[in-house]
């Protein structure tokens, strides 16, 4: 059924709707980045004055380039950590058949849904005790908590989808199961490990609970923990435009890591692979 | 090339369901061996646990003489096609085909001369470089029966490699298969639910129902000589017809009427296993029927009249069907082949309802009385209590089926 002119004509009506309505807020803060400070507040959407005062300011403070490094590098690390571990735990669950199997991915779900500022006072304390207070690891930590969770429910989803019997035609083909897992399984399940570590990605990414709570220094503190502290120019100035600046930055490696991935999650990988 | 033993080969699943019990099968080598029988009677377990992709619970598994039960897939050397091909998508035809040898280590110059040979032969030559995804369904069981090939196995196993083609193409890669089948002599066993392809393609025949093996034959003994009810319902098509029938001394008295059992009957039921019983069940096949009238000599059958029901013209031959006035053979045997075969395909399940194939050159007519015979030297009797046949073998197995090509061949898919 071809849809009709007028049918064409709503739902591009409705496509730019949702466009014009998701992509206003982001044109807003770029605008917003782009403003002196004493105009900042003035509520115009394009900038009277266009300057790049507040690029410059974020980069030549420490705080900012730091937090950058930090996000960037527990952000990466957890989300590898919690996709490699998430894809061999996701394999058993699709493949083997053993007692529990549904309870654990149960307890994986309802991990994940658990209200994530209830842990952070007694993870304050108990970091504190043990000296991982501010550092990398005490942020990946807690990161794993959810992120491995989330994997492995989204990866066993898939991996379910893959036949079964590619994987036995290849141990009949005279591969060894770990042979077939990275020439058969790993390979068609890439949309799924992208997927994952897009989620993933950005859940670390966009954490702000634990990296306020955790962090103190430009040690271990992450961008949304580092913009909560910016300081203004006085006293008496907001530093909405530095924000905004910062804002902008962390927006472009995550948009950087969905464009480069957006390519490899295509539907469809397995098709041909079997009948019925 | 091999031998493959099954000995009292068990297998029961982690819900403790038995699924193959005690099955024994000797398959020589070069032999094409077909496991066949109703849905959900064990023939794929019983290959997978050849293959090693199930674990044998009991018994032992041997290829050539060299106990299996405990090695990996990889080290048994099999070759399986599957029923939905498994092709690697990711991979193309080529990739497909030398995946196995890529494996063992195989220099790419024998990849390559190997993998273009078992192209020529499987007419895949201009398709080597495509994606799985891009194949028609018949280029893709080729291309699966092109990565078993190319590697010279031990033995090829296939779970219903045809069941997923449309019926045409069934018949021709049926073909294709037993000419390769042919052509490197390897010993296979093939897995099918379709009696057609079991009794066309086969050395040999195993029936399995509910886990149990019923009988193992050539397909021309399976279809003359028949242990049992299961078998006899199962083998041939239109399937057997099966009344209630009375042994008094050498006359057997049918619904039809009463018949002198001849000689050649008369000695098996003697030599055979339940003698000197009264009730039976007869076995009819449907081409041991006759329109009376081209039958110049009646004397060794039954001939009788009845009122056709329905007939169905094939062009090369009839198909009548007719009732006959008497309650339905009760068998607990029976009544599970029903079950199993599917109740359509078994009249006796709505009243005794009788198959008949007749030649073309009959003049019956649908709706009106008709004159037919049944030659008696072909009938089969069952004891009703357990569905073991009655009859002892005759010592000349050549000579009993007198059309079987009519049975073995004659329907093809459709
Ligand atoms: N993993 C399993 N756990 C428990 N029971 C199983 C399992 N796999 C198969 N079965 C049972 O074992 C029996 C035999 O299954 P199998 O797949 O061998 O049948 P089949 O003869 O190949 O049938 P079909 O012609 O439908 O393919 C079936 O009754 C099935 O329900
Ligand atoms: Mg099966």
């Amino acid at each position: 059924m071809k849809p009709t002119a007028q049918q064409k004509f709503g739902w591009s009506g409705a496509f730019a709707v949702i466009i014009v309505v998701s992509l206003v807020p982001v044109f807003w803060l770029i605008m917003l980045s782009l403003k002196t400070p004493a105009s900042a507040t003035d509520g115009a959407f394009i900038p009277h004055h266009w300057t790049l005062s507040n690029y410059h300011d974020i980069f030549s403070a420490g705080l900012f380039t730091s937090a950058l490094r930090n996000s960037i590098g527990i952000a990466l690390i957890s989300t590898a950590l919690a996709v490699v571990i998430a894809s061999s735990a996701a394999y058993a669950i699709a493949r083997l058949d053993f007692p529990g199997k549904r309870a654990i991915l149960a307890v994986a779900l309802g991990v994940t849904m658990f209200p994530q500022i209830s842990l952070v006072g007694p993870l304050y304390n108990l970091w504190r005790q043990i000296g991982l207070f501010d550092t990398w690891p005490g942020l990946i930590i807690p990161y794993l908590t959810f992120a491995l969770p989330l994997s492995i429910y989204t990866l066993s989803a898939f991996f379910r989808e893959i036949p079964w019997e590619l994987e036995q035609a290849a141990e009949v083909d005279g591969a060894t199961p770990f042979q077939a897992f990275m020439k058969i399984i790993a390979p068609l399940a890439t949309p799924g490990l992208v997927t994952t570590f897009i989620i993933v990605f950005l859940l670390c990414w966009n954490d702000f609970i634990f990296a306020i709570s955790l962090t103190s220094s430009n040690a271990a503190q992450t961008v949304p923990a580092a913009l909560a502290q910016f300081p203004g120019a006085s006293q008496f100035t907001q530093p909405i435009g530095d924000i905004a600046a910062a804002a902008v930055v962390v927006t472009i490696p995550v948009m950087i890591i969905v464009i480069l991935f957006q390519r490899r999650i295509v539907s469809g990988l397995t098709a041909g692979a079997v009948k019925g | 090339m091999a031998d493959i033993a099954l000995e009292h080969i068990t297998k029961k699943y982690g819900d403790g369901f038995e699924a193959v019990k005690d099955l024994n099968l000797d398959i020589s080598d070069g032999e094409f061996m077909i496991l066949v029988g109703p849905s959900g009677c064990g023939k794929s377990t019983a290959l997978r646990m050849v293959a090693g992709l199930e674990d044998i619970t009991g018994g032992e598994l041997k290829i050539g003489g060299e106990v299996m039960n405990d090695r990996a897939p990889k080290d048994r050397d099999i070759a399986m096609v599957f029923q939905n091909y498994a092709l690697y998508p990711h991979m193309t035809v080529r990739e497909n085909m030398g995946f196995a040898l890529k494996l063992a280590g195989a220099p790419k110059q024998e990849i390559n001369d190997k993998v273009t040979e078992a192209a020529r032969i499987l007419d895949l030559q201009q398709h080597l470089d495509r994606k799985p995804a891009n194949l028609s369904g018949g280029q893709r069981q080729r291309v699966a029966m092109g990565r078993a090939i190319v590697r010279n196995p031990k033995a090829f196993l296939m779970d219903e490699p045809l069941s997923n083609l449309d019926a045409k193409l069934r018949v021709q890669m049926r073909t294709e298969i037993a000419r390769i089948q042919q052509r490197f002599e390897t010993t296979t066993i093939y897995v099918t639910h379709d009696q057609t392809e079991a009794l066309t393609l086969g050395d040999r025949i195993a029936v399995m129902r509910a886990g149990v093996l019923q009988q193992v034959g050539a397909p021309g003994e399976l279809y003359a000589h028949p242990d049992n009810l299961f078998v006899a319902g199962f083998i041939g098509s239109p399937s057997m017809n099966f009344l209630p029938g009375e042994i008094d001394g050498d006359t057997l008295k049918l619904p039809l009427g009463d018949v002198q059992m001849p000689g050649s009957v008369r000695q098996r039921l003697s030599s055979g296993p339940g003698g000197g019983r009264n009730g039976v069940i007869v076995g009819m096949r449907p081409e041991d029927f006759e329109d009376a009238q081209l039958v110049p000599d009646r004397g060794r059958g039954i001939t009788f009249t009845t009122n056709i029901d329905v007939l169905e013209s094939m062009g090369s031959e009839f198909y009548v069907y007719f009732n006959v006035g008497t309650e339905k053979v009760a068998s607990r045997e029976l009544e599970e082949l029903a079950n199993d075969a599917g109740a359509a395909e078994l009249p006796t399940q709505e009243g005794s309802q009788v198959t008949a194939r007749l030649e073309a050159a009959s003049r019956v007519r649908q709706g009106q009385d008709a004159e037919l015979w049944f030659n008696a030297e072909h009938i089969h009797l069952f004891d009703p209590e357990n569905g073991k046949t009655l009859l002892g073998g005759d010592g000349h197995v050549d000579e009993a089926p007198s059309s079987p090509p009519q049975g073995l061949a004659g329907s093809d898919d459709t």
